[in-house]
């Protein structure tokens, strides 16, 4: 029994890369959670927005890298973010002018905007594969570690070691200031009020004189900020392809649902949630239970509980058995 | 101008469209296009039957017509032998136990009281469960994955593979399908109409992902090819001394003859099938349970208290819908005479099909129909289209410059923006489609 190492493959494999999954799929889930909270509706696009607002930091990376504009050990990619933000940004605040005002002021159904997020949906696809094409590309320059697994092994001496990405670091820092900062406009400034107002009681809101088409502006804006750099660290993380952050949509919603679709709070707590499960039921056991049993108990199989082709079933099985036991989610969500 | 000439005249605008391809590009494009698009005016109308009966919003359609294409395997392709005694039972077994588990899990939470315990027993009992039944399963699937796998490595089917009993498949695809939905369903009806949405769309994609990954069921990703076809093959027809008479007296080459008739042969097949689809569709519509239907999705509050029971009847339709698309799944597999997992993408199977529906007209079974061929023929000509237009925009770039290479390279993508944009207008100016619910 060797539980120092057995923690340490543990942290190494499963912890580490499932906090930087959940605090990616947190963010995504929070833009999800906001539309539907505001807009009142489940934003289909919200991957391919993902996936626009990485694609244009990934353009302005390869812009900055040209011109020998560099962070250092951090990626170039944390300066070209604001770029990405702002013609996120731009995006959503068009589509919103040319395709979803028309049915707010219709007062349509929640599913007719579906349908149109759908529309939408295939349009950003088609515009995103049409300027980077639809394979892999890489953006990430900079440091590849904070920790390497070799120096970590030199430092204690353990058998194992522990790696940390900077990618990784760099998730859970921009997270954890993103969800402070948003926390902080929702709950202390007078626009942030207005929203929660609007999404609490909309006929409520508009009495006491606030602007909808305002809320809703605002509300896009954030959207953008949180899908752009939900996207970027992505696409940092693993690797920026378009068509895996229309895969994303399954475990965002999944994690929105989980925690309450229209509760920020519960966004976040769903994306670990999700994540962790994910990665847990995905990873192969036999190194850590080897530490932690006997030799002679010590399994012979992989003890993987499933494939990791299998990933997407996790997040859907999730959502299935919170469906059925508790529809509203883990924190109370709202319904329609 | 009257509804029927109107409509009459739409149908006969898609079929000038697809002549006018037989005559430009030859009659066998026209034929594919022709047999794609009765096809899709299948799986037009199963959605219609779930979106513009129901207002049900079913984002998993590509799940439902992989299903299909799976049954299109079981059916057709012959066992492989020694795969059934080497693991083939360990794995029904395995399904056996699974099943009994949840039954028994199931009965054992309704009997006990709610409280930890009783959550401590039913986690406990699913766990230990599914070790058990890993243990059973994943010797069976290694020693069927084992036998050949270069050529087979899976369980085979029932080898139905005799002139028109092949199109057994295709209702069994539709039961593949409504056994899905119904799982779906039981979960998700009843519950916010978007939580449908999400649900379907999940299960789409574990569907593609158990085809791709489980290979003893049918192959993976190696692909199953050479599945039977109702239809003779195109060289047994050149090697008929009669038929080579009879073409080149109607003044074709036996070639082309003979993939002509293939083609028609399935069209005729296809089309019996849409219009019996067609017409049981037709009548349910003009039913007292198809004005329920509809009165359950314009009001369901007011069916409710009219004593409707609105999720039993969402239930009954979305199981329906699903597996007509389960039928036109199992069908464009027998058509395409393999099933490749890899090939099923959700913009390509879910949401062109619910363009063809918005565009037709939700609700209107004709408008589903002619959604289903009009936008078949755009997707398949938006590409030759966009290409021309791209070379018309680029003509006054100098030939290698980068610009004018990534354009024309990326007028592919051109089809899904075309998609997107054709579905938004059509929401946007004519929510009601070409041809309107009446």
């Amino acid at each position: 029994m060797d539980l120092l190492n057995a923690i340490i493959a543990l942290a190494n494999f499963v912890i580490i890369p499932a906090t930087a999954y959940g605090a990616q799929l947190a963010l995504g889930a929070l833009g999800v959670t906001l539309v539907y909270g505001i807009l009142r509706f489940s934003n289909f696009a919200h991957g391919d927005t993902m996936a626009f607002g990485a694609m244009v930091t990934v353009l302005v990376t390869w812009l900055f890298q040209g011109w020998g504009l560099s962070l250092g050990v951090l990626p170039t990619a944390l300066l070209a973010l604001p770029f990405g933000i702002l013609g996120c940004m731009g995006l959503l605040l068009l589509t919103d002018c040319t395709v979803y005002r028309f049915y707010r002021t219709q007062k349509a159904k929640p599913v007719i905007f579906v349908i149109v997020s759908l529309g939408v949906t295939f349009i950003l696809n088609g515009i995103v594969r049409f300027i980077i094409g639809p394979d892999d590309q890489r953006f990430l320059d900079g440091e590849r570690f904070i920790v390497s697994a070799r120096s970590f092994r030199e430092m204690t001496g353990l058998r194992e070691g522990l790696a940390i990405k900077t990618t990784q670091g760099i998730t859970v820092l921009v997270a954890v200031i993103c969800v402070i900062a948003l926390f902080w406009f929702l709950n202390r400034t007078r626009t942030g009020k207005s929203m929660r107002a609007y999404s609490d009681n909309e006929d409520l809101a508009l009495l006491s004189g606030i602007d909808p088409e305002r809320v809703v502006r605002v509300t896009w804006l954030i959207v953008a900020a949180l899908a752009t750099i939900a996207g970027v660290l992505y696409g940092l993380d693993k690797s920026f392809k378009p068509f895996t952050y229309f895969q994303l949509l399954l475990p965002i919603f999944a994690a929105a649902i989980v925690g309450g679709l229209g509760n920020p709070l519960g966004a976040i707590a769903g994306g670990f949630v999700i994540a962790f499960s994910e990665v847990t039921v995905t990873y192969a056991w036999k190194k850590v239970l080897g530490y932690l049993l006997p030799d002679d108990l010590a399994p012979s199989s992989l003890v993987q509980l499933l494939s990791t082709d299998y990933k997407f079933a996790v997040s859907f099985l999730i959502l299935l058995i919170v469906l059925l036991f508790k529809p509203t989610g883990l924190f109370k969500g709202k319904s329609v | 101008m009257s509804v029927a000439l109107r409509n009459t005249a739409l149908f006969a605008v898609v079929a000038g469209l697809i002549v006018l391809v037989g005559v430009q590009q030859g009659w066998n494009s026209a034929l594919v296009i022709v047999n794609m698009g009765l096809i899709s005016a299948i799986m037009a109308l199963g959605v219609n039957l779930q979106w513009g009966f129901a207002g049900l919003f079913n984002v998993g359609v590509m799940g439902f017509v992989a299903l299909g294409g799976l049954a299109a395997v079981i059916v057709g392709m012959p066992a492989t032998p020694g795969a059934w005694s080497a693991g083939g039972w360990n794995i029904m077994g395995a399904f056996g136990f699974a099943v009994g588990l949840i039954a028994g899990v199931v009965l054992l939470r309704a009997r006990m009281r709610p409280g930890r315990l009783r959550a401590l027993v039913v986690v406990g009992a699913l766990v230990a469960g599914f070790f058990i039944y890993r243990a059973m399963f994943d010797p069976g699937v290694d020693a069927v994955e084992a036998i050949d796998p270069a050529l087979t490595g899976y369980l085979g089917g029932l080898g139905i593979n005799q002139g028109l009993w092949v199109a057994l498949a295709w209702p069994v695809g539709g039961l593949f399908a409504a056994a899905a939905a119904w799982v779906i369903g039981k979960t998700a009806l009843g519950l916010r109409s978007d939580y449908l949405a999400i649900a379907t769309l999940g299960i789409a994609e574990i569907i593609i992902a158990v085809l791709k990954n489980e290979d003893w069921l049918a192959r993976g990703v190696k692909n199953v090819v050479g599945l039977p076809r109702p239809t003779p093959f195109e060289i047994e027809l050149q090697n008929d001394p009669a038929f080579v008479q009879r073409a080149s007296e109607m003044g074709f080459t036996a070639v082309e003859a003979s993939t002509l008739y293939v083609k028609l042969a399935y069209a005729g097949l296809f089309l019996v099938v849409l219009l019996v689809l067609l017409w049981m569709a037709q009548r349910a519509l003009h039913s007292p349970w198809g004005r329920m239907m509809r009165a359950i999705r314009d009001n369901e509050v007011a069916a409710s208290a009219m004593g409707k029971d609105v999720t039993a009847r969402h239930l009954q339709i979305f199981v329906l819908g699903s597996a007509i698309c389960g039928v036109a799944g199992a069908m464009m597999t027998t058509l395409d005479g393999q099933l490749t997992p890899g090939t099923y993408q959700p913009l390509r199977f879910t949401f062109l099909v619910w363009v063809m529906v918005i565009v037709g007209g939700s609700g209107n079974n004709f408008g589903a129909v002619l959604g289903g061929f009009l936008i078949w023929f755009l997707w398949v000509q938006v590409e030759p289209m966009g290409l021309w237009l791209m070379e018309l925009i680029t003509s006054g770039l100098a030939d290698g410059s980068p610009l004018k290479a990534h354009l024309i390279e990326s007028a592919a993508h051109m089809r899904l923006f075309t998609m997107g944009i054709v579905l938004l207008v059509v929401l946007r100016f004519s929510p009601r489609g070409l041809i309107p619910e009446r």
